[in-house]
């Protein structure tokens, strides 16, 4: 073997030829990897003791590990959690507060989404005067915290007649997802040339044609963004449901808190994580179904296109 | 007769800034106009006046005789092409030539057979069932332009439809537009930056500059007999020699440039009243060179600083009195850097402007 031609200097080799060779362990990748891999277990090991505490009775439980897996895997808990475990009064499941939770998020979404894209366009592309103002005072109210706004809309609820009532809590997720909602489609449209605004202006298309024909097919991928915004943050809201609500229509969010914070009698804490699990599965599963195209929506937003 | 398009005293102000002052303009029925100046000179604004997507602070527009100041875009009879095609990215090239039809309720049959006309002129018939994303730039500005011509219109508005193309397409397109142009016989305004485009293309054009319009003559009359200094330096490429000089009358008009002084006795004056400093210009595509330039009316030697080969052209950078000076000769003529050149030219087809105004003199 003659021994390798090798010119020691920045970087030239005398046989290099192709893609640079790259080790699988050099300290770069270790770093990386291994950051990423703390990271990550930093972030799921919570969430392995929820799963793992679920599937275990309540003597297991008791022992203390929470860390090891069930000796005996048991559904028990999860079915109890869904349909008997009591809050307050009623003793069936949160299988209720699903329920409500559905009839509360689903209208909210489309009708926040359907009021801030037709806001975001008219924002994006009519150019109206005042325009400016209107955005304005919209991304202020995004900056305002709910808290201020509580009480005075409780008192427009109960004017109007809507207190209480699931559409009082419809309506007023579709004021609050207002702002943010509007300067998301905003931006989106105003990313969109403006001479195929024109060119369907001269084509003689007017505000709904265009807004339905052209804005709203180009427009997929943010109503996609918007939809998963929407709907994780009306399942997973708290405050609004706890106050906009009566009992009989707490959501589930609502109705988790009661059974997990719940005094009386034995504390089990397996069914308490079983209904946590339970309640986090409808925003889980939408970010599961449609990560690519929220990713592709996110990206869509940002860049010119 | 009834000018087409008809501009009266138009008047666009963005906040305080004038954009477009006091226009008026006359376009004839099936003549092409260019609006041509460099960017921010209002024709783009212009032309968006024109089709309705911008309002005038003052002033109206006439098209075939009405006045459609205050009617929308879709209601004045004008078809417009975009820089960037402006195609319905989620509509078949179909639906794209079919949704202003659609929006005006024109029956199916028809929208049908003004489709399959389009569709052959422009030949893009393979393409009509197509997204626009699957075609090709010049094929989407081919499409663009049928979305004009299946609406039926008199008047056709370009606003830089060939900007966005490789030369070469630049070059093919621009002589289909011509060809449509002489087919269709319509009234058509072309917005562009590029003199090519104007010159080959326009009845007339309109030279603009800080929203107004500088000169609105002939292609011919424009790069012969540019009325002012910029009109002169914007058009022609590469652009004209400017040489300080004096101009007086004894006996004759006589121009003195320096060590030259010459007669302008076939020049055509037009204010031969005229005495004192001037700015003497003269292409370099009218700069004669060896033998020609031997027998011109006026000669002289130049050393050439720069060579520039441009295949069939050869430019030679030189200078004249202390300001650059060039000259286009033929491609075969071997000049080095460093050689002394003889050049000279014939005044009479020169253009002098004063030193003041810049007017034509």
């Amino acid at each position: 073997m003659s021994e390798a031609v090798v010119v020691e200097r920045h970087g030239v080799f005398a046989e290099a030829r192709g893609g640079r060779p790259r080790p699988v362990l050099s300290r770069r990748n270790i770093m990386i990897y291994g950051t990423l891999a703390v990271l990550a277990i930093y972030y799921l090991l919570p969430i392995y003791v929820m799963v793992v505490t679920s599937l275990k009775g309540m003597p297991e439980v008791r022992l203390g590990n929470i860390f090891a897996p069930p000796l005996e895997i048991t559904f028990e808990p999860w079915v109890k959690a869904w349909s008997s475990v009591c809050t307050g009064l009623n003793c069936e499941g949160l299988s209720r507060g699903f329920l409500n939770s559905i009839k509360i998020t689903v209208p909210s979404v489309i009708f926040s989404i359907a009021v801030a894209s037709v806001n975001g366009y008219a924002l994006a592309m009519w150019r109206f005067k005042g325009a400016n103002i209107f955005f304005t005072i919209l991304i202020i109210g995004a900056f305002i915290p709910y808290q201020v706004m509580i009480y005075p809309m409780v008192i427009l609820l109960r004017e109007i007649g809507l207190y209480g009532d699931l559409a009082g809590l419809v309506l007023v997720h579709t004021i609050f997802g207002m702002p943010i909602l509007t300067l998301l489609f905003r931006n989106y449209f105003s990313s969109v040339p403006e001479e195929l605004f024109k060119a369907a202006r001269v084509d003689g298309a007017g505000f709904w044609r265009i807004y339905f024909k052209i804005m709203v097919p180009m427009a997929l991928p943010i109503f996609v963004v918007a939809v998963i915004l929407q709907s994780t943050a009306i399942w997973n809201d708290f405050l609004f449901g706890v106050i906009f609500t009566r009992p009989e229509s707490y959501p589930m969010t609502v109705q988790l808190n009661n059974i997990v914070n719940s005094v009386t009698g034995v504390k089990e804490y397996n069914v308490n994580m079983a209904a946590t699990l339970l309640s986090g599965v409808v925003p889980l599963a939408i970010y599961f179904f449609s990560g690519k195209l929220f990713v592709r929506g996110i990206a869509a937003g940002a860049v010119k296109g | 007769m009834q000018p087409s398009v008809s501009i009266k005293d138009l008047k666009l102000d963005f906040g305080n800034v004038p954009v477009l002052r006091n226009l008026n303009l006359d376009i004839g029925k099936g003549e092409f106009l260019v609006l041509l100046g460099s960017s921010g000179c209002g024709k783009s604004t212009l032309l968006n006046c024109i089709a309705g997507l911008l309002e005038p602070t003052d002033g109206s527009i006439y098209i075939n005789g009405q006045n459609v100041t205050w009617a929308e875009p879709s209601q004045r009879g004008i078809g417009m092409v975009f820089q960037s095609y402006a195609l319905y990215p989620q509509m078949t090239v179909e639906g794209n030539l079919s949704f202003g039809l659609a929006n005006a309720r024109v029956p199916k049959d028809e929208i049908k057979r003004r489709i399959s006309h389009a569709a052959e002129i422009l030949q893009i018939e393979p393409l009509l069932k197509r997204k626009p994303s699957a075609l090709s730039g010049g094929q989407r500005q081919r499409v663009a332009i049928g979305r004009a011509l299946v609406r039926d219109v008199d008047v056709f508005l370009f606003d830089e439809p060939l900007s966005n193309l490789d030369a070469k397409l630049r070059a093919d397109l621009r002589v289909e537009i011509k060809r449509l142009h002489q087919s269709l016989q319509n009234t058509m305004i072309y917005v562009t930056h590029d003199q090519v485009e104007a010159m080959t293309l326009a009845d007339r054009i309109a030279i603009m500059k800080g929203g107004v319009v500088m000169q609105l003559s002939s292609p011919d009359e424009i790069y012969n007999r540019p009325v002012n200094k910029y009109v002169a330096d914007f058009i022609g490429s590469p652009s004209m020699n400017f040489i300080k000089g004096s101009l007086r009358h004894d006996g004759e008009a006589r121009v003195k440039l320096g060590q030259l002084d010459f007669s302008l006795n076939d020049y055509s004056f037009t204010r031969s009243d005229f005495e004192g400093e001037v700015w003497f210009g003269i292409r370099p595509e009218h700069v004669l060179f060896a033998d020609a330039a031997s027998n011109a009316p006026v000669s002289f030697e130049v050393k050439a600083e720069l060579v520039e080969p441009m295949g069939g052209l050869t430019l030679i950078w030189s200078s004249l009195e202390g300001t650059p000076f060039r000259l286009l000769v033929d491609g075969q003529a071997k000049v080095r850097v460093g050689d002394t050149i003889i050049a000279g030219f014939d005044p009479a087809r020169a253009s002098i402007f004063d030193m003041q105004e810049e007017l034509r003199i």
